[in-house]
């Protein structure tokens, strides 16, 4: 069993207020010379069998129309392999 | 003879019953919908309600734009049927990309209730031949996901086609680029805002205005003139 990553993030030039709101709470929490934040999502899925080529490929398309709105968001798709002793 | 105009209940959804008493109050027959009924009970419009269809999840109306209805919807939608969509309404149209653009969180991250001023930009539509282009009218918005984001090749190409229906007016509530709280397609059947014209119907309530009337008389002329 493998797992997929999706991350999804806002495009580039998209305001992201959530992202500007972490950012200024930093220096209050100590933390300096960070002059941006921005915030995405992360989908984690647990493929059953081998992920090959077809396997991505629907998961692309998945990301592509659902997990993401590409008018405003950009995303990535990576396999992990489970840690070797890993949970589970 | 009037005209039958659909609203669809999803699960979340919170104006159905308002945009239904709107819809009779204009003198046309409300019809319900259901998210996981594909069949539109030969209805003329359809009006896809404020709420917050499947909680929001993943991003407003993305999921609901998936629902059953929604596969006739886009279909009837790209026909020709005249299709209103009303705050998560105008949120399912972007995600269902009948409208373009997306929609996002407000800019100062809050819900916002208030009534809203509006211009109405284009008289021209199948929901808006009962205003005037450049009225000023009042109607109540509320909503958390109201920030209207296109990139700026399309809101050009909106503003050059007269597609902006709506803007903000005095106040901008949510940090919408250009102030635009709705837009049309390029045939001008499917309309979508985030203020809430069926919460402005009758004198008795809210600021007793009823700015929001004419949504419904507009397409209920249009619907009984092409019958």
């Amino acid at each position: 069993m493998a797992r997929v990553v999706v991350d999804v993030m806002l495009k580039p030039e998209i305001l992201d207020p959530q992202g500007q709101a972490v950012q200024r709470a930093l220096p209050r929490l100590g933390f300096e010379g960070i002059s941006d934040v921005r915030q995405g999502k992360r989908f984690e899925l647990e493929v059953d069998g081998p992920v090959d080529d077809a396997v991505l490929a629907r998961i692309h398309e998945l990301a592509d129309t659902f997990l993401a709105n590409t008018v405003i968001e950009n995303f990535t798709v990576k396999v992990e392999e489970p840690a070797v002793g890993a949970e589970k | 003879m009037t005209a039958r105009i659909g609203v669809v209940t999803f699960p979340g959804s919170l104006d159905d019953r308002d945009t239904q008493r709107a819809i009779r109050l204009a003198g046309a027959e409300p019809v319900a919908l259901w998210h996981k009924d594909k069949d539109l009970k030969q209805v003329d419009a359809v009006v896809l309600p404020g709420g917050f269809s499947y909680g929001d999840y993943l991003r407003a109306g993305a999921i609901s734009r998936f629902s059953p209805v929604m596969e006739t919807v886009i279909e009837q939608a790209k026909a020709g049927m005249p299709v209103l969509g009303i705050c998560n309404g105008f949120q399912v149209l972007t995600e269902a990309h009948l409208l373009p653009g997306g929609m996002l969180g407000n800019d100062h991250l809050h819900f916002i209730c208030r009534d809203q001023k509006l211009r109405v930009e284009n008289a021209d539509t199948a929901w808006t031949a009962d205003y005037v282009s450049g009225q000023e009218i009042h109607i109540p918005l509320k909503n958390m996901d109201g920030r209207y984001v296109a990139d700026e090749r399309t809101l050009d190409m909106l503003e050059a086609e007269g597609r902006v229906v709506f803007r903000y007016m005095d106040f901008n509530p949510n940090g919408s680029l250009r102030d635009i709280a709705g837009i049309t397609n390029e045939a001008g059947n499917v309309v979508g805002l985030m203020p809430h014209p069926e919460h402005a119907v009758e004198p008795l309530i809210g600021s007793g205005r009823t700015d929001g009337l004419p949504f419904f008389t507009s397409i209920l002329k249009k619907l009984v003139a092409a019958s």
